[in-house]
């Protein structure tokens, strides 16, 4: 009995929840939870993430779906930005005159 | 990696927390640093969901509609903030399981007030106003704590516990506007949860083991001591306003201090109850065990049929 238990022990995967707080802004990462799938996910993401009116629109994603960038590469990704200022419009000169542009 | 380059880390680690930057799940990090936090995190989210035994106990015999579903609210809150913790600890690579594995087994602690019984509605009222009243000083000051998911969960659950402390505080107003025998409710309840709260603060800074490396790695902004004051000195007028008398007779103001200075905390008390010996520790593990285990099946049961409707999905 205790090993069918064992092998019938399988934990509910992770989900990571975004919530859209009011039409006009976009779906922002709250947290995660724990469900067995996307249905009880979004069930239990109304209960823990909207009690209090913080949405109108949930979405869940299994947390194993998200690919993302590793810390240790933050060098050659996001620093060749930093030296890139001509991206940024105080990178150039106006004439005093003008007052907005 | 040697340990000439883990040194190296190490230093760099330290100059990002010195700058005040927040440490993200995938950062490197010191061994010590996740594991502290694994125990400091984790002993948190214990904490929530075991105190939703004492209180969950009173919801079917809350006097009023209006107190039930306010109490109602307040332990699902609980629940609540329990799973934030628990997820922000789940970042650190522990499993849910794991952690409460370490609770079943006492390996993990909680905090200690959940093991004093509430024995009277006026428990209701005292928990509210001085347990969650201390719990938010302390919560507060961890809202600007090194590691980002902790302190994210901390900010959301200050937000949301504003409320637990006032509905606790009102239950103790209303009944102090009762009969004689209301108010010596109130005054008992204040009576045996007084002490209890001071204690919630953890020993004083000189025996506390963990306080200055915890200090200089932000996950504690304040020491016990000083936060101990701060509830003292905030919790002391709220009593007297309502005709409340604190059980200490060193209690004084302070003129030159600008503070309260109080009395003792009987310490063997508060190391008899973390140890294992408080009033409730066993009937706590025990419920907290047997909802867990009573509930396995459901867990089961609800995983066998997301895996059958996957698989229905794909055959077709």
């Amino acid at each position: 009995m205790e090993r069918v238990r064992d092998r019938m022990k399988k934990n509910w995967p992770l989900w990571e929840v975004f919530v859209r707080s009011k039409n006009g802004l976009e779906h922002r990462h709250f947290g995660s939870l724990h469900a067995a799938d996307a249905e009880m996910a979004l069930e239990n993401a109304r209960d823990v993430y909207t009690r209090r009116n913080e949405g109108i629109s949930i979405w869940v994603v299994e947390s194993k779906h998200i690919t993302a960038t590793n810390p240790d590469n933050n060098g050659e990704l996001f620093e060749p930005a930093k030296d890139k200022i001509y991206r940024h419009p105080t990178f150039y000169d106006l004439p005093d005159e003008i007052k907005h542009m | 990696m040697s340990e000439e380059q883990i040194k190296e880390l190490e230093i760099q680690f330290e100059a990002r927390i010195a700058r005040d930057e927040k440490i993200e799940p995938k950062d490197w990090m010191p061994e010590k640093y996740r594991q502290t936090h694994i125990r400091q995190m984790s002993q948190h989210a214990h904490s929530e969901i075991i105190g939703m035994l004492p209180e969950g106990n009173w919801i079917t015999r809350a006097p009023t509609l209006r107190r039930k579903v306010a109490l109602l609210a307040k332990v699902q809150d609980e629940g609540g903030h329990g799973l934030y913790l628990y997820s922000a600890t789940e970042t650190l690579g522990i499993t849910r399981d794991e952690l409460l594995e370490q609770l079943h087994t006492g390996k993990a602690k909680y905090s200690s007030i959940f093991n004093y019984p509430a024995i009277s509605w006026a428990d209701m009222g005292a928990i509210g106003w001085l347990v969650d009243g201390a719990a938010i000083i302390n919560q507060i000051a961890l809202c600007g704590a090194s590691y980002g998911p902790y302190a994210r969960a901390m900010v959301r659950i200050c937000k949301e516990e504003s409320f637990h402390q006032r509905q606790g505080y009102e239950i103790l107003v209303t009944l102090m506007k009762g009969t004689q025998e209301q108010k010596n409710m109130a005054q008992d309840a204040l009576n045996r949860f007084w002490w209890p709260s001071l204690m919630m603060f953890g020993p004083t800074d000189a025996e506390s083991p963990h306080t200055a490396q915890s200090m200089k790695w932000k996950l504690k902004r304040k020491t016990n001591d000083d936060l101990r004051q701060q509830f003292i000195d905030q919790t002391v007028p709220q009593a007297e306003l309502i005709g409340l008398t604190i059980p200490d007779s060193d209690l004084k103001w302070n003129e030159e201090k600008q503070q309260y200075d109080s009395g003792e905390i009987n310490w063997d008390e508060f190391w008899q109850v973390v140890k294992g010996h408080g009033p409730c520790n066993k009937e706590r593990m025990k419920a907290r065990i047997a909802a867990h285990e009573n509930g396995q099946w459901v867990r089961d049961a609800a995983m066998a049929y997301a895996e059958k409707k996957e698989k229905r999905k794909t055959n077709k």
